[in-house]
């Protein structure tokens, strides 16, 4: 079992990762914050909305993105030894990947487990909101693994992994409201549904809307999946297109690796 | 760690003549031809150079034989038996690579651990080189507290670790103190005594007339020249190294 081995190692590695403790402080201060002085839980997981769908794929491609270039080195090491590149490469982004989710579920969750705010009709929200995030980080850190993969050099590694980041939070909403205001005149629907398929971050948005019934209040995107779909079919094609926004980037990833010359 | 005292060498007759032999080895990174056919062989219980210009291929041969870079073309055989896709041929091989850059959290027993973890044959460690280089204060440290010579330290002595049939070397003294640098010596002469194959590579030529029976001297991404030290400075004439080298540069580049 090459990659759990792998795995445990970098686990233990990344535990004592001065910036993963630094994320998971900065989301409990953030969340607990928020539950103390923003008017309570369910303005709380609103505004943790926001974190989950912006902050969350930043740190993920980013730090992973650089966490790969760093460990280069060791992985050309570890591929000198007697084990697979598919099984290495497994053990690799579950040693990247679970860290990552494990602190950004106790970052966000600890404050309203001591908070006692997380039960009750929160809870769903709140569950949606962990599920989210934790969906958001295996699909950043899987294109922070294709990023290092198909960049030899590091600053570009990292400048493609900060445009990842900003094309799929900033400027694929800015293509969104363009299309919106361009084509007021057609029925946009369908067109619209194909444009947050495309887009991950859209996708955990949607699935954050529907959760919240909210969805016709909180913007375009939300109501038009709504309609569509209904709430629970909604739940499972996001949730659906999330996964493949995961299974997509890494099986490329996995190609890569397996085949690459280092 | 365990004591190698009552492990005994493994004993040099049983193996074939040759360790790693290769056939036809090509290679191009995109216009680039780095391997131009390249047959080369190392043989057992004996300590290779690969030696040649910058640019020669030297490190992507080292990198083919690890399984790091796949070769357009050609194979490389281990014992006799090509070793195609199967990673299980690595157990048999150490590494000790140019420059070791170990995960920064985990301390040089958790590194030395991991390793020793991805193998599944139970070969009792030898720790010889831990010992040499007083590695076991630095051990229990965080691999971001030492030392660059003292990662390098870490490096060398995993090479040796598994008891290898052979030992990958580049540039081995690198980076290395004077006193660690002997001590790495005797313990490759040690290791040539017990029947283990060496190939290393190294800019510092004077450093290797001491340790080196067998050349490979690499041009372009072609073999031109191979054989023994002895062979080599007969051909071109000269009693050093060095000097012979510069001969078969010389040569080259006609």
């Amino acid at each position: 079992m090459t990659a759990v081995k792998v795995l445990r190692y970098e686990l233990r590695d990344l535990r004592r990762s001065r910036w993963l403790l630094g994320y998971v402080l900065l989301l409990l201060a953030l969340t607990d914050a928020l539950l103390r002085f923003g008017g309570g839980g369910p303005r709380a997981v609103l505004s943790l909305m926001n974190v989950v769908l912006v902050f969350v794929p930043l740190v993920s491609v980013v730090f992973g993105t650089m966490y790969l270039y760093g460990a280069r080195d060791f992985i050309e090491l570890l591929l000198a030894q007697p084990v697979g590149r598919g099984s290495l490469f497994a053990g690799l982004y579950g040693g990247l990947a679970a860290p990552l989710a494990i602190g950004f579920l106790l970052g966000v969750g600890l404050p309203f487990l001591w908070s006692g705010q997380g039960d009750g009709s929160l809870a769903g929200a709140l569950a949606m909101l962990l599920a989210t995030g934790v969906l958001l980080t295996l699909v950043f850190t899987a294109l922070a693994f294709l990023v290092s993969l198909l960049f030899e050099d590091r600053a570009k590694g990292l400048g493609a992994a900060i445009l990842v980041w900003l094309a799929a939070t900033v400027l694929y909403d800015a293509v969104i409201v363009l299309v919106a205001t361009a084509f007021t005149d057609y029925p946009l629907e369908l067109p619209m549904l194909g444009l947050i398929v495309l887009n991950p971050v859209d996708l955990g948005r949607v699935l954050l809307l529907l959760q919240f019934d909210t969805a016709a209040l909180m913007g375009y995107t939300g109501a038009v999946f709504e309609r569509f779909f209904g709430t629970l079919v909604g739940l499972a094609v996001a949730t659906g297109a999330l996964a493949l926004w995961c299974a997509g980037p890494l099986g490329l990833a996995r190609a890569r690796f397996r085949g690459k010359d280092f | 760690m365990t004591s190698p005292a009552l492990v005994p060498a493994p004993a040099p007759l049983a193996l074939p003549r040759m360790v790693v032999a290769s056939a036809g080895l090509t290679k191009r990174f995109g216009r680039l031809e780095v391997l131009r056919g390249v047959d080369f062989a190392v043989r057992a219980g004996r300590v290779t150079a690969i030696l040649g210009p910058n640019g020669a291929g030297k490190s992507t041969l080292i990198k083919i034989l690890l399984g790091l870079v796949r070769p357009d073309g050609g194979s490389i055989a281990m014992h006799g038996t090509d070793v195609g896709e199967d990673p299980a041929y690595r157990a048999r091989i150490g590494y000790m690579p140019q420059q070791a850059r170990f995960p920064e959290n985990l301390t040089g027993r958790e590194v030395v651990r991991l390793l020793r973890d991805l193998r599944d044959d139970a070969v009792p460690e030898d720790d010889d080189l831990f010992e040499g280089f007083g590695l076991a204060r630095e051990l229990d440290k965080p691999v971001r507290a030492l030392s660059g010579g003292t990662r390098q330290k870490l490096n060398a002595a995993v090479a040796f670790m598994f008891r290898p049939s052979l030992l990958i070397l580049d540039e081995p003294t690198a980076g290395l103190d004077p006193i660690a640098s002997g001590v790495l010596k005797a313990r490759i002469l040690r290791a040539r005594a017990e029947g283990v194959s060496v190939l290393l590579s190294s800019h510092v030529l004077s450093e290797l007339e001491e340790l080196v029976d067998d050349v490979i001297f690499l041009v372009e991404g072609q073999v031109e020249f191979q054989g023994s030290l002895r062979r080599l400075k007969e051909t071109t004439g000269e009693t050093r190294l060095e000097r012979a080298i510069a001969r078969l540069m010389q040569r080259g580049t006609r």
